[in-house]
Formats: C-alpha cells, structure tokens, sequence
C-alpha cells in the first residue's frame, strides 16, 4: 500500500490477469487428464500459485513497505495449517489403533 | 451532576463533557465505551452468577429435589454460556482494555472508535437474544453444545442461542482487531515495543486469540444451525458424520477462549505488583514473550478436551505432550512476578491483595491443569468435578480476580473518585475465603467420583457439597460489596489526584478521570517502562470513608 | 513501520477525510490498510473451519465425494472462476483509476465490477437451480440413489455420504455467495462515493480496502473450484 509503481503498473495487471485465465484453462484440462493421486495435489498447487499472484499484485503486497501484511498473512496461514493437520493427526491416525 | 464532596471547580473529563443518553449511546469515546460495557457485562455476571446460585442450592442435597433433572440440565448450561461469553470473554478487554489501551500508548483514541461502537452493540444484540432465548426454554446442552445431541435430539433453542453466541463472537473479533491495529498504528512517538506496558503486551496476544480462533466457533455455529434446520449427517454418526469433527472444531476455539479469559488478568496482575512492590517487572522480554507464547501455544492444545472421547491415541499423546508445553509460559510469568516482589516495597492494599490471591490461586488452577493433560490421570477425573474446579480456579480464581484487582487499580482514573480502602480489603478477603471454601470441596468429589452436570449424587459426598455452597454465598457477599462502595464512591468519593498510587504509565499522566481526547499534546516518551527507581516511593494515601 | 508523527497538532483543513484522533492521513490510511488485512485473516480462518470438515470427509468418503462431484456442472464453475477473475482485474484498474485521477475509468470499472459479480451470482443460480431440480439439495427432498462412483464401475454411491458432500458444497459456495453480496454491496457504494467525486489521488482508502476484501472473496473462490468441481474427473 505504501509503494504505488510509477512506471504503469497496467502492463502487470493485464499480464497477471492474463497468466490468471491460462492457469484456469489449465487446472480444467489437466482434470481430465489422469495422474492418479496427484490429480487433487497439482489442482491444488495450481490454486496457491493463482492466489499468491492475486495476493502480490492485485492486493498490492509485492513491493509494500509495509511488513506487517506479510506477517499477518503468513499468520493466518499459520494457523489455517494447525488446524487442518492436527485434526488430521486425530483422523489420519485412527486406523492404527 | 452536584459533587458531594467539596471540590472547587470540577474540570472538564470526559464523563461530564456532553449528557444525555445519547451522548453515551452514540459515544465514540473509548472510555465512554468502556462504561457501556462495564454495566452490561455486570448485568451479565448477575445472570450466570443467579443460575450458579440455583445450582449450588440443588446441590445441597443428594437428591434432586429443587429442579428437574432436565431444568438442571438448562441451568448449567446457561450459567456456562452467559459466563463465558457474555461475561468473562469481553470482561477485562472489553472494559480495561478499551478504557486504557489508548492512554497506555498515548493515542487519542482507538483506531477505529465507531467500529470499537459497534462491537458494543452486536454485544448488546447477542445478549438481548441470548436472554430472550433463557427466558423462554433455554438450552440444556451444556455450553460446550456436544453433537449429535444438540443437532439431532435435543428440542431446547440451540439455533437461537447459537445466533446470539455468533454475534457476540463478531463483537470479540472487532475489538481484537481495534487493538492490534492500535497498538501497531497508534503508539506516541518513542513508544517502542520494548517500553510498552506489559499490560498492552498482554492485550495483543489476546486479540491475536480473539481473531484467529473465534472465527471458527462461528462457523461450527452456522454448521450446527444448518445440520439441526436441515438434518444433515455432518455430525450424525448414523447419517454418516463424526461427532468428533464438531469436537475438533469447537474446542480449535474454545481451549484457546482461555487465554483470551486469562491472558489480560495476567496483564493487569503484571501492572499492579509492579506499582505495589515499587519495581520494574522481572524479565520483561520474557514477560512480554510469553503472553505471545500463551497465544500461540494455545492454538495447539485443544484436543486435550477430548482424551477420552474417541480420538485416536496418537493424536492424544501428540497434545498431551503439547499441553504440557504451554503450562511453561505461564510458569515463566508466575516465576517473573515473585521475584519481582522479591526486595520489593511491598504495599497491601486491595488490589494487590486480589493480586496476590491470583497468584496463590491461577498457579493451583494450573497445576491441576497438569494433572489432567497426563494421559494417565485425565481418564479418572475428566468430566468430573476435579475438571470443574481446576476451570473455575483459573477463572475465577485468576482472570475475576485480576478484574477485581484492576478495577480498584484503575478506579481513581476511571471515576476520578477513591475507593474506600477498608471496605475494599475486606472485600479481597471475603472473596478469597468464600472462593476457596467453594471450589477447593470439588477438587476432591472430583476425585472421589462425583461426575459434573450431575443433580443429585451419593449420600457421601453431601459434607463436600454443603461447604461448596456455603462457599458460593461468603464468594457472592464478597461480589456484591465492591459494586456497592464503587457506586457510593462515585457520589461521595474522595476526589481521586492524578496519579494517586504514583505509578508509572502513561494512563496515570492524564488527569482523573482524562478529557476526552487524553492528552493534550501528544507525549513523548523518553523513559522505559516500569521507571519506578525515579517515581519513588508509594504515596501516603487518603482513602476514601473507611 | 511508519513512525508516528511527533507533530502535537495535526493540519487542520489539510483532508477533510482525516480523522480526529489521526495524526496525519498517512497514519490514518495505514491504520485502515492493515484493519483490512487483519479482518481477511479472520476470514480464512471462518472459511478454514469449512475447509476442514470437508477435507477430513472427502479422505474419508472419496467415492462417493467424487460421485456427488460429478454431478455437477464444470463448465459453469471453470467460467465462474474466470468471471471472477476479470473482476479482480476491473478491481485492481479502479484502484488505480482512483490514484491516477482518472474518474472516467474509476466509474467504468465499478461498473464493470459489480457487473461482473451479478454475473457469477446468476450463474450460481442456475447451478443451485439445477441443483434443486435434481433434487441434490439437502434436506427432506433429498435423493441420491444409484448414482455411479468414478473409477468403480458397477458401485453406488452411499447417498448419506454424499448428502455430507452437498451440505458442504452448499454450505461454502452459499458462504461465498453472501460475501459476494455484502462485496457488491460495497462497491455498490464505493460507486456512489465515486460518482461524488470523493476519492482522488489524495484519499482513496475505501476503493483499496474495498478492493482488498474483492481479491479476498476470489482468492477463496479459486480454491472452491477445484476442490468441489474438480475430483475424479478423469475418471
């Protein structure tokens, strides 16, 4: 928020925009495709790598001198991850009893 | 407003600057604010502490003879919710916090004053739901809303408590989010991390718990809402649910809930010894560090609440380990505040008697807290009374008594009146007696057997369950008296000076009670936290009447 | 961090946006910056919830996950997201219409934004439409018998199990949905403040915090896509 880029900052909208709808494209086709159990893993990296694009250029944090956006976005993160693994570890190691 | 006692000339403060009720309920001061919530969440407190009174009445007998059992069911239940959520969860923040973060960092005001408005109504909101559903039926599943009971076969108004729980929950989630973003935003110059009280250090884990946990109650709320409206097997083991998931979801928020309950009465128990023993804060990165510690610690703990409900026995060793882990930070504090006593000038008065009652009575609370997270122990005493006291040790032994600690400590500022000190040690007294006399009895039915949320009981347990009675009655006088001397102070209080324990702080170089806009220029500061070698010595006081 | 200005009295008639307990607007617009941010935090972790329930049930119920899934319709999904996906862009060319002074374009964009937004809320119509009448929407009505699980040939699909997958997929697309509403809803008014005139270079926070909570609102929807759309497809 603090740093606008002088130079047109359109050309990295269009192109970001752009790489948005070819990774769309992309994660619709490779669907179809068969990777066995990696089909969810690549549909999903696909997503982050869509996301962090948004995250960075739409939402203006790459470039920002503001560090506590970096900090609270990796906290949220953070904590979305405790809770997702450590359910798992309740429902992922249930079997082995 | 006639002073009744003599004071030349009252100045100008932000209680006397506009009048009327719309001036308090359009108010964007945060002071003022404050006050709307110290008035209702004392109304709340009446209401959980009228169904714990109902409660203990039962009890006093084996049988169950003053209520039915399903009635019983509804009062435990509604003394839990009301307690947690519209009592002790907005308690210190919502009225200390908002009353002194911005003075303690030299700010105007809150970041966001209308939203800091707003949190109050959705408050108000969520509790006038939460009333209209006591009063007519209720819930009686426990506050902890267990599935697949209360989305398939309880018929009490889950989806209207729920509604009341969420909105309260939005109101918590902006006041957390007003304070991180003040105190990062808003600090006077030469207000560093490392010269913030720890008070505000405390305020910031919180609302980090406050933002990142209660979000997810909110939307176990809606699933429970949409699973009970619509018959969804989400937490239904015969439609193909586990009711463990609402388990793991529930309490993901509900241990963490905790620290938000203990983490601002360790803040203004932390404020108080120092300015009582005349020292700076032993450690006070790790101090600070620590309430960071409790924060994020307790995201991880959560299943320890449910060792014996079905989870597998890896997940159970993985948090049994990890609840461990998070008594340390709390133990660095209780380390940190004796030996800031030590070789200290130690004065008496009320608040650091409730102080010293926290200390005494947080470390047994957490102690058992240990004893439960050992695999080996949680079996016998889980879902028994020993749970129950080591909770209400902790927070009403802790986080009410650092309440009471910090609203006589900041009472001179707050109403610009002293408090009578006689009635207020005495009144330390009786709550300390009558809260131990109450709850110390339940460690040990817990540990002979006697299961919580129960009416009626074995013949033998009846001594153990009269003296806990007996108890809550001496603990309810010693409630009742501060409200009555804090209310006379206001009338016929002695005129309270600026800084009338010459403590230190920012909050105590305005005046008493502060002008609107606190400062009237902004400070800057150049000294560190806790200067209490060049405040000197604790005043000669004048209290007031007794 | 941005220091705190040590000036005692802030410039008076400098912003009329300027709040009074704000020293200087820089303060005012990094303090509404970072309350954005921190309340989207609050929001992964509402949405996180959902995202836990059904990661744990579809590694348990994947058949039959993938047989619900298959009933829905890909197409509308994949161009939901790229309606979604024009929308950012039409955000983040408001943004910075607003900085550059460039009213024209400013209220094109809104414009075209909500646009847009109307646009993904009518097709989700027709998929919970669809939905309706197929009668895969939870509740009394709901029917899931003899429906084929992906990859396993001649196995149905468990209809409580896939009851579970439709209760989340309405759940968090609905969940979506309203966000989209109260999304459109702002910049309904971001529109008005626009077509006042009151966002110029000097002040024009509501448009970028506005715009910060849009992103957001895509960013979950990027996710919903393939994991409710995209299972055993190839199958």
């Amino acid at each position: 928020m603090s740093a606008h880029s002088t130079s047109s900052p359109l050309k990295t909208y269009f192109a970001i925009w752009a790489t948005l709808l070819v990774a769309t494209y992309v994660t619709y086709r490779v669907a179809f495709l068969d990777l066995g159990p990696f089909n969810a893993a690549v549909a999903l990296i696909i997503a982050t790598i869509k996301a962090t694009l948004v995250a960075l250029f739409f939402m203006h944090v790459w470039g920002s001198s503001d560090k506590m956006i970096k900090v609270v976005v990796i906290a949220a993160l953070f904590f979305l991850f405790l809770l997702l693994s450590l359910s798992m570890a309740d429902f992922g190691t249930r079997a082995w009893s | 407003m006639a002073t009744a006692v003599a004071q030349p000339v009252e100045r100008e403060n932000y209680l006397n600057k506009h009048y009327g009720a719309l001036s308090w309920l359009f108010t964007t001061d945060h002071k003022r604010i404050a006050l709307l919530y110290l008035g209702s969440i004392t109304f709340f407190f009446f209401i959980g502490g009228f169904f714990a009174l109902l409660i203990r009445l039962e009890l006093l007998t084996p049988v169950g003879d003053l209520v039915q059992a399903d009635t019983y069911n509804k009062l435990f239940t509604m003394h839990g919710m009301v307690m947690v959520f519209f009592f002790l969860i907005p308690s210190i923040p919502a009225v200390l916090g908002n009353f002194l973060v911005p003075l303690m960092i030299g700010a105007k005001d809150l970041a966001f004053p209308r939203v800091n408005l707003l949190s109050w109504y959705l408050y108000i909101i969520g509790g006038s739901i939460m009333l209209h559903c006591m009063l007519t039926g209720g819930v009686d599943t426990g506050w902890t809303f267990y599935t697949p009971f209360s989305t398939a076969y309880t018929n009490t108004k889950i989806i209207e408590a729920g509604i009341a729980i969420f909105i309260a929950g939005f109101s918590s989630i902006l006041t957390g989010l007003n304070f991180v973003v003040t105190i990062h935003r808003m600090r006077a110059p030469g207000m560093t991390w490392s010269r913030l009280p720890l008070f505000i250090w405390a305020h910031y884990a919180t609302s980090i718990v406050q933002l990142l946990g209660t979000p997810v109650v909110a939307i176990t709320i809606v699933l429970v809402a949409a699973e009970r409206l619509l018959h969804l097997g989400i937490f239904d083991p015969k439609l193909g649910g586990d009711p463990l998931l609402f388990q793991h979801l529930f309490w993901f928020y509900s241990h963490p809930a905790v620290y938000i309950m203990i983490l601002p009465s360790m803040g203004v128990v932390t404020e108080i010894i120092a300015c009582y023993s005349r020292k700076r804060i032993f450690g006070y990165k790790f101090v600070a560090l620590s309430s960071i510690g409790i924060a994020v610690l307790g995201f991880l703990v959560w299943a320890h609440h449910m060792f014996v409900a079905g989870i597998s026995v890896y997940a159970a060793l993985v948090f049994s380990l990890l609840s461990y882990a998070v008594g340390v930070p709390s133990a660095v504090k209780v380390f940190n505040w004796t030996a800031t006593m030590y070789k200290g000038s130690i004065h008496y008065d009320a608040p650091m008697l409730y102080a010293f009652g926290f200390l005494g009575l947080f470390t047994i609370g957490g102690l058992t807290g240990l004893f439960l997270a050992c695999l080996g122990i949680d079996p016998h005493v889980t879902d028994t009374y020993f749970v129950v006291a080591h909770f209400h040790y902790i927070m009403v032994g802790g986080a009410v008594m650092g309440y009471l600690g910090g609203m006589h400590f900041w009472w001179p500022k707050i109403s610009g009146r002293l408090y009578p000190e006689g009635w207020a040690k005495l009144a330390a007294l009786i709550v300390f007696i009558g809260f131990n006399l109450t709850f110390f009895p339940q460690f040990i039915l817990g540990y002979v057997g006697m299961p919580r949320r129960y009416y009626q009981y074995p013949g033998e347990f009846q001594v153990l369950n009269v003296l806990s009675t007996a108890g809550a009655t001496v603990l309810g006088i010693g409630y009742l008296l501060p409200m009555v001397y804090f209310l006379w102070s206001m009338r016929y209080g002695k005129p309270a000076p600026d800084n009338p324990w010459n403590a230190a702080g920012l909050e105590w170089k305005t005046q008493s009670p502060p002008t609107t806009f606190n400062f009237d220029e902004t400070p800057v500061v150049t000294w560190e936290a806790y200067n209490y070698e060049e405040l000197g010595p604790f005043p000669e006081q004048e209290s007031s009447g007794a | 961090m941005p220091d705190q200005a040590a000036a005692a009295v802030h410039t008076e008639g400098h912003n009329p946006a300027l709040l009074h307990h704000f020293a200087e607007p820089e303060q005012q617009r990094d303090a509404a910056s970072l309350g954005m941010w921190v309340f989207l935090a609050t929001e992964v972790m509402f949405f996180g919830g959902l995202f836990c329930a059904y990661l744990i049930y579809r590694l348990k119920y994947f058949g039959d996950f993938g047989a619900a899934s298959s009933t829905l319709n890909t197409a509308l999904g994949a161009t939901n997201t790229a309606v979604l996906i024009c929308s950012s862009l039409t955000v983040v060319l408001a943004v910075w219409a607003a900085q550059t002074a460039r009213r024209t374009l400013l209220i094109t964009s809104l414009i075209l934004t909500l646009i847009l937004g109307f646009a993904f809320l009518g097709i989700k119509g027709i998929e919970y439409h669809d939905k309706f009448v197929e009668h895969h929407v939870p509740g009394p009505s709901f029917s899931f018998e003899n429906e084929p699980i992906p990859g396993h040939p001649g196995q149905f699909a468990n209809p409580n199990h896939a009851q579970i997958y439709f209760a989340l997929y309405f759940i968090m697309t609905g969940l979506h949905a309203v966000h989209m509403i109260v999304g459109i809803g702002i910049f309904v008014w971001l529109l008005a403040l626009a077509w006042k005139g009151r966002l110029t270079p000097e002040y024009h926070t509501p448009v970028e915090i506005g715009g910060l909570y849009w992103h957001f609102v895509d960013i979950i929807w990027i996710y919903l896509f393939p994991l409710l759309y995209l299972i055993d497809k190839h199958k």
